[in-house]
């Protein structure tokens, strides 16, 4: 609670917009009005009392579907990005303190993967495997492991090379101890910053693939293909579409606002 | 007054205005043409804030709230950006601690120096490469013609020390602060870049400022010394009547911290670890070549050296970070693996180390408390009551109150106060054996004496073996029982501290022993003609 009391009004923003759409994924079928699938009317309703945010394309309720999309698009770009980072800032770890070949082997292999352009691996690996949300979960894992691995080893080579890792290393401790308790305290603030922006590389890059049909699959609602289904209405000179667009946008900038706190706390400064 | 420069009554802040931190206060300066000031105090004196308001600059987040700085003429406390900017390089330039922090590395020395004249357009390019070879000359810099078109990387430490006086003479100042010039360098380079600033400083007339923390340069440098202490001026006196009479009890603090003497150890010594006939390589590059010596137990041996002597990789290969790669180190007797990860948890436990740079050997991320808890935890298998009252323990046997200290974070602590965590975690291992790598070369010598204090007395309380790194002879004197000198990776001359000092049998050690800054004015004079007769001698044989 303290902490909260002196977090700067941008956090705080941010905080009140990640739990609430946090707790409308949760709770979506108690908070919608009508069901993320259901057809309740004519196409392209304008808003009104019963449709707040006019229907869709096949006359779905847009306010449904966006309640819905926070629960898909949020909740699997969370979870992706969180494999990403765990799985990557560990094996960066790793390779940073064991070094050698070790290093060499793991370094080489991520080269591989980053070699091949994101979007193209990831319909390649998902044509292979098949479309599901599983495994689509674990395709952008594993591509956006890549650049979280490099980072992390690279932070966590500078920390290495300390006295302290040393002394650690001669006092006989285990790797797991080096890994937790030694290198990720003093490389966390990197990684916090990094995983803001990549979580919204990753909410990007669902919207993608969804957009290219391997995604997350209609008629499942989701915030990046609402964009596009609901695209014609723009012409129209109508701001529905953007609604999906604007809360990505809300979104990732909430997500920044409390990135940027908790750096600022993480790097001791007092503002 | 100063006929080039008077401060009156400067007061520096940091802070908010409304409760500020005083950085100076009520400082008072006079500076004639020519004249040699020395600044001397511990860190956070505020010597380095004193020396850079008087080119008019403060660091960030530092303002000046009080009292001016007149500059022949020039009031620096009120002036301008642009005025600051012509004096600057121009009238009065800055010599900084780390020569290699401060020249940019993507550039060739000679380019930076031309940056000045040209700036200042006090000579065209061509005027000042001129000026730059002649000055690397009366630097005595090697190869003058050719050196400034290195890069900083290419050239010693020494050397770019030198190269940045150079620099700074580049516009013929009327004045020069030397921020702990020589701090970073050993003792035999120290010799010849005071010699150097001396000379040239002498030789165009240049005011300047010395800044330190090392009573002994400073008493070959300056014509007037000035102490300070928590921001303000404790007393100001000729060089000669500070060294023979000083007035203030600070003062004689600082002056004695040269005399401490370990009580020499009488009786037998049994060896506890013994190096026979140990070499290392990095790569092809042979560290150490045949170490032969043993260490006693309960005594303490002093490996002294030069930068690249070999004597971090003596204390890497006992510690086991670095394989030895021939002869073999004996532990009680029995042989030691190379590699700590072979070796068992009782010897792990028993040799402990403690680093020169207490800022990167303690996690920065952690407590005092998680700091001690762990080892305690991990050698001694303490559990709940009983290790909260040993980590207690080991913060009253480093003289630390435990209450205030436990819960801080390590970045919270000065220095000296980090370096006794550092000793409180080598003791959580109830060790037998400590590797000490240079531990006080960058602290206070105020703080270095409190460390070095603290540790004779652990020896005696705990019967503890230590092996001392430095590469500074004075704190040799003060704790060594033995003492080892190396140079290039091999023994020079080794034996009890009596017969080093009183009567070394090689030149070498004779050489290190006079570059040894000593308190009385004539040393810097007598060191230079001894080293340039030793050099003479060397290349004669």
């Amino acid at each position: 609670m303290t902490l909260l009391r002196t977090a700067p009004p941008t956090a705080i923003f941010g905080l009140l917009v990640l739990a609430a759409t946090l707790l409308i994924g949760l709770f979506a079928p108690l908070v919608a009005p009508y069901g993320e699938t259901e057809i309740v009317g004519a196409e392209y309703l304008p808003w009104s009392a019963e449709h707040p945010l006019g229907t869709d394309n096949l006359g779905r309720d847009m306010l449904s579907r966006m309640i819905f999309g926070a629960r898909n698009t949020v909740g699997l770009a969370l979870l992706t990005t969180g494999i990403a980072f765990s799985v990557g800032a560990a094996l960066g770890m790793f390779a940073a303190l064991k070094g050698g070949w070790v290093d060499q082997l793991m370094s080489r292999a991520v080269d591989v993967l980053m070699a091949v352009p994101p979007l193209i691996l990831a319909l390649m690996l998902l044509a292979i495997i098949g479309p599901s949300i599983p495994n689509m979960v674990g395709v952008i894992a594993v591509i956006y492991l890549a650049p979280v691995f490099r980072l992390s080893r690279a932070a966590a080579m500078n920390v290495v090379a300390l006295d302290f890792i040393g002394a650690a290393r001669l006092r006989g401790e285990g790797t797991v101890w080096l890994l937790r308790r030694e290198i990720l305290p003093n490389i966390s603030s990197t990684l916090v910053a990094e995983a803001g922006l990549r979580f919204c590389f990753v909410f990007l890059f669902i919207a993608a693939l969804s957009f290219l049909g391997i995604g997350i699959q209609p008629p499942t609602a989701d915030w990046g293909s609402m964009v596009k289904e609901n695209a014609t209405l723009i012409t129209f000179g109508d701001v529905t579409p953007l609604i999906p667009a604007g809360a990505i946008a809300l979104l990732t900038v909430s997500i920044n606002f409390i990135v940027d706190w908790m750096l600022h706390r993480a790097s001791g400064l007092k503002s | 007054m100063g006929n080039l420069l008077t401060i009156r009554d400067l007061r520096l802040e940091a802070g908010s205005k409304t409760d500020p931190t005083v950085i100076l206060e009520g400082l008072d300066l006079d500076l004639d043409r020519g004249e040699v000031l020395g600044l001397v105090g511990e860190s956070g004196a505020g010597k380095s804030s004193a020396g850079l308001a008087a080119m008019g600059f403060v660091r960030d987040g530092v303002r000046i709230a009080g009292g001016r700085i007149d500059f022949d003429g020039t009031d620096l406390a009120r002036a301008s950006h642009a005025t600051l900017r012509r004096l600057h390089g121009r009238r009065i330039a800055y010599v900084a601690q780390s020569a290699a922090a401060s020249f940019n590395p993507a550039h060739r020395l000679i380019d930076q120096f031309a940056e000045g004249p040209l700036l200042h357009g006090t000579a065209d390019a061509a005027a000042a490469h001129d000026d730059a070879r002649a000055l690397y000359r009366q630097m005595r810099l090697p190869n003058p013609d050719e050196i400034g078109f290195r890069y900083p990387h290419e050239v010693s430490g020494g050397q770019l020390q030198r190269a940045m006086t150079a620099m700074a003479m580049a516009c013929r100042p009327d004045l020069i602060i030397f921020d702990e010039p020589t701090t970073a360098l050993d003792v035999t380079t120290q010799i010849e870049v005071l010699g150097a600033m001396r000379d040239i400083t002498e030789r165009y007339g240049t005011a300047a400022i010395y800044i330190t923390h090392d009573l002994a340069v400073v008493s070959q440098m300056a014509d007037r010394i000035t102490v300070m202490r928590h921001g303000r001026e404790v007393e100001t006196a000729a060089t000669q009547r500070m060294l023979e009479s000083p007035e203030q009890d600070y003062t004689r603090s600082l002056w004695a911290v040269r005399s401490i003497r370990k009580p020499a150890e009488t009786g037998p010594a049994e060896p506890l670890l013994t190096l026979d006939g140990v070499g290392a390589h990095y790569r092809s590059f042979k560290a150490l070549d045949g170490i032969d010596f043993a260490l006693a137990r309960g005594r303490t041996t002093a490996v002294v050296g030069e930068s690249g002597s070999g004597k971090s990789t003596l204390a890497k290969v006992i510690a086991g970070l670095m394989a030895p790669s021939e002869g073999r180190v004996l532990w009680d007797g029995a042989p030691l693996a190379g590699d700590h990860a072979k070796r068992s948890r009782a010897q792990l436990r028993e040799i402990q180390m403690i680093y020169q740079m207490a800022d990167t050997a303690l996690n920065p991320r952690h407590t005092v408390r998680e700091t001690l808890d762990r080892p305690v935890a991990f050698f001694t298998g303490l559990r709940g009551k009983a290790r909260r009252a040993r980590v207690r323990e080991l913060m009253e046997l480093i003289e630390l109150d435990p209450d205030t200290f436990l819960d801080r974070r390590i970045p919270e602590l000065s220095g000296g106060q980090k370096q006794r965590v550092g000793i409180a975690r080598a003791l959580a291992a109830k060790p037998r054996f400590i590797i000490c790598d240079e531990i006080t070369s960058a602290l206070d010598q105020l703080v270095a004496e409190g460390i070095l204090k603290l540790l004779i007395r652990l020896q005696k309380e705990l019967g503890l073996t230590y092996m001392f790194i430095t590469h500074d002879l004075a704190t040799v004197e003060a704790i060594a029982d033995e003492v080892v000198v190396m140079k290039e990776g091999r023994i020079v001359e080794a034996g009890p501290r009596g017969q080093i000092f009183e009567a070394p049998q090689q030149a070498y050690t004779r050489r290190l022993l006079a570059s040894v800054p000593q308190m009385d004015a004539g040393w810097l004079d007598r060191a230079r003609r001894d080293a340039a007769e030793a050099r003479s001698a060397e290349t004669a044989a």
